[in-house]
């Protein structure tokens, strides 16, 4: 039945086709191919479309259309095509290792922190451990310093003055405020000591010779007036024969350092007194 | 010649409008065109063989696809919906490739 159909619909296509009877269009074996090479060129080449053909080209046109949704589907979101229990499956092992990594972001966190506080604590220790050292380096004369003063001019040509009256002038200094002092180009601290020789004085063991010169740096005034304080140093200098002069200076430099000793005898207490 | 410029239109058409399948059709989509590549090398392999209908075709084509889409469904709503959709593709894959042979017989008579 279907070779049948198959003759007629060629045999009507070949007519229609051709129009007005030719020899080939009355066979239809000429139209109609026996192999299946010539089937296939035929497939390719022939022209006489029929709605069911059309329908054939549009169920293709469906097919491509469908198979290249599908494979963008499938290529963009791999979850869409598959199954409920694979999804939950996902999702078990997706929570699970969302979990873990927030733990393991909570930890770093935290060690972030520490290692954060740790380092501005130690920028802060070190930055108090400078302010001590430059506070120690003035109070032991070992860093140069410069601010307000007094310059004390002792003149004393015949070498009256004893040590024990420029203890006197240093204690005054002292007692004024003064926070450093310098006396003949060497630097008076704690542990200075001053000592009287013929011609002159000791500093420290070194030798200096009039006219001294004391510089210290403290309040320009008070040190002034505590130098000047009747029957004080500077009246004791006096009764001893030689002259001094003050002059209060907005900048006095004092340069010389002594050098620190590592204390041979003396160790700390330790903190907690036992 | 027109199926193959059909194919090829349905596939660039596909491709450029980017639409997007209804969730409703998503399990379905891919059983079916595996559906319709079977109609279309089962309906080549009877053009090669001289056996070839339009009706048969246009007929097994749209009844092919339906039964695979409606297969799969029954899967899903038994719960066997993956095995289901493995089962289609097993045996429309069988049909694919012998339908291929037999067209490949035909073309390279090898």
């Amino acid at each position: 039945m279907r070779q049948v159909r198959h003759r007629d619909r060629a045999a009507a296509d070949a007519t229609s086709a051709d129009g007005p009877a030719g020899a080939a269009s009355t066979e239809p074996a000429a139209v109609e191919p026996t192999s299946a090479g010539a089937r296939l060129r035929h497939l390719l080449f022939r022209r006489h479309p029929s709605w069911v053909h059309v329908l054939i080209v549009l169920l293709c046109v469906a097919v491509g259309f469908a198979l290249a949704v599908q494979v963008r589907q499938t290529q963009e979101d791999t979850y869409a095509t598959m199954r409920q229990d694979d999804l939950i499956r996902l999702l078990d092992e997706l929570s699970v290792r969302n979990r873990e990594l927030t733990e393991e972001g909570v930890e770093l966190r935290r060690e972030l922190s520490e290692l954060e506080s740790g380092s501005s604590s130690r920028a802060a220790a070190q930055e108090a451990a400078e302010q001590q050292a430059r506070v120690q380096g003035i109070l032991a004369g070992a860093l140069p310093v410069v601010g307000p003063g007094i310059e004390l001019v002792v003149h004393d040509p015949s070498a009256q003055v004893s040590a024990p009256t420029f203890v006197t002038v240093l204690e005054e200094l002292r007692n004024a405020g003064a926070e450093a002092i310098e006396l003949g180009g060497q630097r008076v601290t704690a542990s200075t000591w001053l000592g009287t020789r013929s011609g002159g004085l000791l500093v420290n063991g070194v030798e200096i010779s009039p006219p001294y010169t004391w510089r210290a740096i403290g309040d320009p005034q008070t040190l002034a007036v505590a130098l000047d304080i009747p029957g004080g140093a500077l009246a004791s200098i006096r009764g001893a024969g030689a002259a001094a002069e003050v002059r209060q200076l907005d900048r006095v430099e004092i340069t010389s350092v002594r050098e620190l000793e590592q204390p041979e005898w003396a160790t700390p207490v330790p903190a907690d007194g036992s | 010649m027109f199926a193959v410029i059909g194919l090829v239109i349905g596939i660039v058409v596909g491709i450029a409008v980017e639409p997007t399948v209804p969730s409703v059709l998503q399990p379905y989509l891919p059983i079916a065109v595996v559906a319709a590549l079977d109609a279309l090398f089962g309906g080549l392999r009877a053009y090669l063989d001289g056996v070839f209908d339009d009706r048969v075709f246009v007929v097994s084509f749209v009844f092919n696809v339906l039964i695979a889409a409606l297969l799969v469904f029954l899967g899903d709503q038994l719960g066997v919906g993956a095995q289901m959709t493995t089962a289609v593709v097993v045996v429309l894959g069988i049909r694919i490739f012998s339908n291929a042979a037999s067209i490949r017989r035909h073309v390279f008579k090898a």
